[in-house]
């Protein structure tokens, strides 16, 4: 039994089991009317906000870069899915996927464009400079034609449902874990540690800095995706520089390096806003509040760099159980012998 | 016999500073080189020269006959130069098995699709990397500290660990930047073993800084001192203890003898 609990193959069938079960769960509390209709529409905003909080963690919290651009990179891939859903006539299950890879692969590309330079820079530096592309960016497509300028752009399709974020949070999740654990991740993680060990150790450091920050702009631009096929309309005005801060908060919060701490944050604080509109104007000194205490008590985030593993969860559990059967069986061997 | 290492007229200005001047070494296979001189001498100018963490202002470096200089740090890493430093540089939190793990990087070449996907190539290159550092690890009774947090290391732990990570990288010259800075005597006498074992079991040259002359006269075969950026003196143990030059810049004032 421990065994089998621990091997690879049966903690990938574990894991996929429980992300096809969460699944079930949540699509019965929908049908179910449990969740009602409100409630169920609001599972969108968190499904994005978990890819964007979880890419935002590759450059953030592993790759130990602060970038304040991340909207940037969602208007972008926003956009290139929205004006590419618009100009073809696919059948939705096929349209929307194709619309979010092809937007994810074009805020990769600016990924690429923008941390070739940015990357030579280091912490405030870096900051800045992401923060002004992000920026540029926004009013770019303020003052295109084909993005509709500050009008939008009006009537992309309504295609966004809970199954689809749901399947691209899974999958943005399971390639940022599995990329995290081999020799690119620890090459990323080498940079956050001591760039300059890592590159006497043979890491080519600006290399894997590109590449983890044009993953993360590539996930973040299937988020801008999502987003758009969710409210059917694109305003420049909401990728501004707030935006970024926001998803930067959710990452800190749930703690820099942590994907589950992320995953946790960005439920929590996408409902959280909602939840208070009953105190109306005091909602955001609450909001604020918040982040200052988990701030002051817990500086490294809610969960600092860890990480949930089912299979070690289930496995601690047993071996807990087996500890007090052990203990109990031990004392009745002593009063045999 | 060629030597693995040949570097000629090395040299570097920082500003209007020459830090370091023709700068000439041939460091012959399994050779156990010092490198010696009062603070600010330019010794590990050397070593961030070799490595390219300063581009030389002029000079050449061959490593086993290929032209190294110019490349970028993590390049001359694969030709075969690794390090450590003065000031211990692990990755701290990150375990012990993972530090190592990083320097064998380049001993690995499934790519990011196959990482992802989590084909064979993956599972066969990690088990092996996992393998090769237990082994690097056991040769340095380091085996059960595998899981351990670099950071949570004594010192000497994390000196060791150092020299682990930099054996990884696979090195025919392998740079130790004052090993036993901060040691006590008998953490110094071990790490006088533990450079020759290095020496006979991984078929390395050794060159290295040092202001401890225990262990400089003790296990180095030849020694260079420098003074303001320029080689004062070379020679064995015996010929630098009587140099007047060496003795009157550096060892008269150390040794007070």
């Amino acid at each position: 039994m421990p065994k089998l609990l621990k091997s690879t193959p049966f903690r990938y069938a574990l894991n996929a089991t429980a992300a096809v079960g969460l699944y079930a769960v949540i699509m019965a509390l929908i049908n179910t009317g449990i969740l009602n209709r409100y409630q169920a529409l609001m599972l969108i905003p968190i499904g994005f906000n978990i890819i964007l909080a979880v890419s935002l963690n590759l450059t953030a919290g592993f790759l130990g870069q602060l970038p304040l651009g991340h909207a940037g990179f969602m208007s972008v891939g926003g956009y290139a899915a929205a004006l590419f859903s618009m100009s073809v006539n696919l059948p939705t299950n096929i349209e929307l996927p194709l619309a979010l890879v092809i937007g994810g692969l074009v805020a990769a590309a600016f990924g690429v464009l923008i941390g070739l330079p940015a990357l030579r820079l280091k912490g405030d530096y870096l900051a800045i400079i992401t923060l002004g592309f992000g920026e540029i960016i926004r009013v770019i497509i303020l003052n295109l034609k084909f993005t509709g300028g500050a009008y939008g752009l009006k009537g992309i399709g309504r295609q966004t449902t809970v199954t689809w974020v749901y399947i691209f949070v899974i999958i943005t999740l399971y390639v940022i874990s599995t990329l995290i654990k081999s020799r690119h991740g620890r090459a990323i993680l080498s940079i956050r540690e001591d760039e300059i060990a890592a590159e006497a150790s043979g890491i080519p450091t600006t290399y894997y800095k590109v590449l983890a920050f044009s993953i993360s702009a590539g996930f973040a631009g299937i988020a801008g995706g999502l987003y758009a096929h969710y409210l059917s309309i694109l305003d420049p005005s909401t990728f501004g520089f707030m935006r970024s801060v926001e998803i930067l908060v959710i990452v800190v919060l749930g703690g820099l390096g942590s994907l589950f701490g992320s995953v946790i944050s960005a439920v929590v604080l996408t409902i959280l806003p909602e939840m208070l509109r009953g105190f109306a104007e005091y909602r955001m000194v609450i909001y604020s509040l918040l982040l200052v205490v988990v701030m002051i008590f817990k500086p490294s985030g809610l969960c600092g760099r860890y990480e949930f593993s089912l299979g070690d969860t289930i496995d601690n559990f047993f071996s807990m159980i087996r500890g007090s059967l052990i203990k109990k069986g031990g004392g009745s061997d002593d009063a045999s012998a | 016999m060629t030597p693995v290492l040949n570097v000629s007229n090395l040299g570097i200005n920082f500003g209007g500073l020459q830090a370091l001047d023709d700068f000439n070494i041939q460091v012959k296979n399994r050779e156990i080189v010092g490198l010696i001189g009062p603070n600010g001498a330019g010794k590990t100018t050397v070593f961030n020269l070799l490595t390219n963490v300063y581009p030389p202002s002029r000079g050449g470096i061959t490593l086993t006959g290929q032209n190294t200089l110019g490349k970028a740090t993590h390049e001359i890493t694969k030709y075969g130069i690794a390090r450590t430093f003065q000031n211990i540089r692990l990755f701290k939190s990150l375990s012990v098995i993972d530090n190592v793990k990083i320097a064998l990087h380049n001993s690995m070449n499934y790519s990011l699709l196959q990482a992802v996907l989590r084909l064979p190539s993956y599972w066969k290159q990690e088990a092996a990397a996992t393998e090769v550092c237990m082994k690097l690890l056991a040769v340095f009774n380091m085996e059960e500290l595998a899981d351990a947090t670099a950071a949570s290391l004594p010192y000497g732990a994390q000196r060791r660990l150092e020299i682990v990570r930099a054996l990884a990288t696979n090195p025919k010259v392998l740079l130790l930047d004052e090993p036993a800075a901060g040691m006590n005597p008998s953490e110094t006498a071990e790490l006088m073993h533990t450079i020759h074992d290095v020496r006979d079991k991984f078929d390395v040259a050794i060159v290295l800084i040092e202001h401890d002359m225990s262990i400089v006269m003790g296990i180095c075969e030849r020694i260079l001192v420098l003074n303001y950026g320029l080689i004062i003196a070379q020679g064995t143990p015996e010929e630098i203890r009587n140099n007047i030059l060496v003795v009157e810049a550096y060892l008269g004032q150390q040794r007070g003898e």
